[in-house]
């Protein structure tokens, strides 16, 4: 016995951040993943001039706790006829997928479960891919006819666009040359660019491509309450309807990290090669103190004693971590200067993953929803073709900056200019292959296929 | 196992573990349900349902996870492509670089436009 | 040690999840078990330091074949529990069958076992900790050894693609 329990002790001592940093996003993610709904209702009513959920807690900053409360509480309900089982795996299935994906992301060069694992973000991608499965299962399992047509139509909708998901992928890691997480992001650092920069139509695919696999606006057709009730969710409540919930955000926190990581340059800072522009490394204590003192300023306008209490605690809390990032400044000789790398990484990837999901909500609520058929077009008709192309682009804009010493700059721009000018023939060769299809169904109606052949 | 993956292991552990607790414990922690034989039956926006669930639907679909199967590979193919890519375009290596991987992709755009020609993507 | 104790987990949920697979009635659940076996068997490739080979055979088997089962489960309404047809002879192939499979595979392992090195089949396999980065060692040999079949690759691929819309297209115009 005492042999074994000396190697576990051993195995933990080595291990320990990576085990700490697992138990936090068992117990932390969920937790961002309700207060990110909460933001994105805050952003939605200020979009459309309202203002939110503003009674439980200040400016309804404890909503999500009073909504996590209700739904677990709520009444599970299985219908008859459905299949316990799957009933009950399905979800359990989506968030366990959405959460292990989480697994080889790194917040900052420190924050990582999977540390320097040789397919770092490719395992991201391969285990996210697990999630529709739960959704095509829960959609089956729930015997109602709007589950199974909204779990066919998601499906339908996600592994039409996990190609172009896996070819915008591939345009960032020909230009960072490693699949490791962590050498992705010192690599854009020796480039000195990010590269959204380098590699900007295929950040775009990227962008358009995740949003339709995360079944966000304006790809939700599964998810429409007009369209299908509530598509694949519709027999599912309480907790359980929560899980789907929170696999949802949590798939978006996972493809914001995905894409800030790859194309955003990750933790670094912006131009952390300039020296003197060396004062934006007081720009996490600043940003801190700024929300501290708004806090402050806010706490005396509550209505409520309990609610000024909470700003002030909220506003203690900024103060603390802002002081944390003062003492970790670095070249400074401060107490925490060796921390200064994590905190400061984590600062920096938070922010660009906060502007990727803020990107997310703002196209939800700017953006009509796509019919069923006007989606796939889109995946299988242009974004295919334009992400193969943007591949075979960035390809040769390597080799030409590489062998014909072409600026690298110069070298991106020319084929930018290409891979645009091949979108737009796409686009127009779609939309005469549209009209013409269009056309011939009106005139010939003895084209009657049978849909339902099998 | 390359030892970075047993935390992932034991995190996967975890992660399924939290929503199959959480569901077990609360099981016990919830009022009793109360209520008819009709708050079981399926939801159809009022009307009961008549047909059953288990009948066929679209064989697009099938069509569609075929071809994206297909695509798959091609991506998966790919990847080992792009991490080695630099390394070659470093050691003057261009054209080996470049060639065998656009013969690869350009067989599969001859296939990707015969069934764009076809329609076989259309609605897929 | 702890090598051994991860291969008997993964080897178990392997095993336990194909027997469970084919004694099912319901055939999405059949499908269920299947995905958890191949997710064991990809931590078995993970377990032998086959790192890219793990991942692939998510995203392709469970991500992609998986999907392609269950999509033909519930367009087929193969999701209904058949009928068994009972006949006696079948029971005494199958038993047979069974027996002679076992004991070859019996015979193997054991003819095996001494083999001097570090497995049944890699004499000279490398130390564990010494193995260069997976997916770079995959791709120089895929395309520095195995470049020709690499193309043929693409060619089987398009074959593929053409095939399966042939068959489908066939059915409708009938």
């Amino acid at each position: 016995m005492s042999p074994m329990l000396h190697s576990i002790l051993a195995f933990v001592q080595t291990w320990w951040v990576e085990l700490l940093c697992a138990v936090l996003i068992v117990l932390v993610v969920p937790l961002i993943a309700v207060y990110i709904v909460l933001v994105e209702r805050k952003a939605m009513a200020d979009m459309r001039a309202r203002l939110g959920p503003m009674r439980v807690g200040p400016h309804g900053l404890l909503q999500p706790i009073a909504d996590a409360l209700k739904l677990l509480f709520k009444e599970d309900l299985i219908p008859d006829n459905a299949d316990q089982f799957i009933f009950w795996l399905a979800p359990v299935l989506s968030m366990t997928a959405a959460l292990t994906s989480m697994g080889a992301v790194a917040i900052g060069p420190w924050f990582q479960v999977a540390r320097d694992i040789n397919i770092g973000l490719l395992f991201v991608v391969g285990v996210g891919a697990l999630g529709p499965f739960g959704i095509v299962l829960g959609g089956w399992a729930s015997n109602n006819h709007y589950s199974i047509i909204g779990a066919l139509r998601s499906t339908a909708q996600l592994i039409s666009y996990e190609t172009t998901a896996g070819f915008a992928l591939v345009s960032g890691f020909l230009l960072a040359g490693t699949l490791n997480v962590r050498a992705i992001v010192e690599t854009q650092r020796t480039d000195q660019a990010w590269y959204v920069f380098l590699a900007p139509v295929g950040f775009f695919t990227y962008l358009i491509a995740w949003i339709a696999e995360t079944n966000r606006a304006p790809f939700d057709l599964p998810e429409a309450e007009s369209e299908l009730v509530a598509g694949y969710m519709t027999e599912y409540s309480g907790f359980r309807w929560s899980l789907y919930f929170l696999a949802e955000y949590a798939n978006m926190i996972v493809v914001a990290s995905v894409g800030t990581t790859l194309f955003l340059g990750g933790w670094l800072r912006p131009f952390p090669n300039v020296r003197w522009l060396a004062g934006l490394d007081a720009a996490p204590t600043l940003l801190l103190a700024a929300v501290g003192a708004y806090c402050v300023f806010r706490a005396g306008k509550q209505p409520a004693r309990a609610q000024s209490m909470f700003m002030w605690a909220v506003a203690f809390g900024c103060f603390v971590v802002a002081a944390i990032f003062t003492l970790a400044l670095p070249f400074s000789h401060l107490p925490l200067e060796r921390m200064h790398d994590g905190l400061y990484g984590a600062f920096w990837f938070l922010l660009k993953v906060s502007a990727y999901i803020y990107i997310f909500m703002w196209l939800r609520f700017t953006l009509p929803r796509f019919r069923f058929d006007q989606l796939m077009r889109l995946g299988w008709h242009i974004l295919i073709p334009l992400a193969l192309v943007n591949v075979v682009d960035v390809g040769i804009a390597l080799a030409l900056s590489s062998e014909f010493g072409i600026n690298r700059w110069v070298a991106m721009v020319i084929t930018t200019a290409a891979t645009l000018g091949a979108a737009m023939l796409l686009l127009h060769w779609n939309d005469k292959y549209a009209a013409a299809a269009s056309a011939a169904l009106l005139t010939d109606s003895s084209i009657a296929e049978d849909t339902h052949a099998g | 196992m390359p030892p970075a993956y047993i935390p992932l292991l034991l995190f996967s552990l975890l992660v399924l573990a939290f929503p199959v607790v959480t569901l077990i414990v609360f099981k016990y922690l919830r009022p009793g349900s109360r209520g008819g034989p009709a708050k079981f039956q399926p939801y159809e926006c009022g009307i009961l349902p008549e047909t059953s669930t288990r009948g066929r639907y679209f064989a697009r679909f099938y069509i569609i996870a075929m071809l994206f199967m297909i695509l798959n590979v091609e991506t998966i193919f790919l990847f080992p492509w792009a991490v080695l890519f630099r390394g070659w375009l470093a050691a003057h290596l261009a054209a080996f670089a470049l060639l065998p991987m656009f013969v690869f992709l350009g067989v599969l755009l001859v296939g990707y436009v015969w069934l764009y020609k076809k329609g076989a993507l259309d609605l897929a | 040690m702890l090598d051994s104790v991860i291969f008997y987990f993964f080897a178990g949920i392997a095993v336990v999840s194909a027997v469970l697979m084919i004694t099912r009635r319901n055939a999405i659940h059949s499908a269920i078990f299947l995905i958890t076996t191949l997710l064991a068997t990809a931590g078995i490739f993970l377990q032998l330091r086959a790192e890219f080979l793990f991942i692939s055979q998510i995203i392709l088997y469970v991500g992609g074949i998986m999907v392609l089962f269950i999509f033909a489960i519930m367009l087929v309404r193969l999701d209904v529990p058949l009928p068994q047809i009972r006949s006696r002879t079948q029971k005494w192939i199958a038993l047979l069958v069974a027996l002679a499979v076992g004991l070859e595979a019996g015979v193997v392992i054991w003819l095996a076992r001494k083999v001097p090195g570090q497995g049944l089949l890699i004499p000279n396999a490398a130390p564990a900790d010494k193995l260069a980065p997976n997916t770079e060692e995959l791709a120089k040999t895929l395309f520095g050894t195995y470049l020709l079949p690499f193309e043929i690759a693409s060619v089987l691929l398009l074959v593929a693609m053409v095939g399966a819309v042939v068959m489908a297209k066939k059915r409708t115009d009938a």
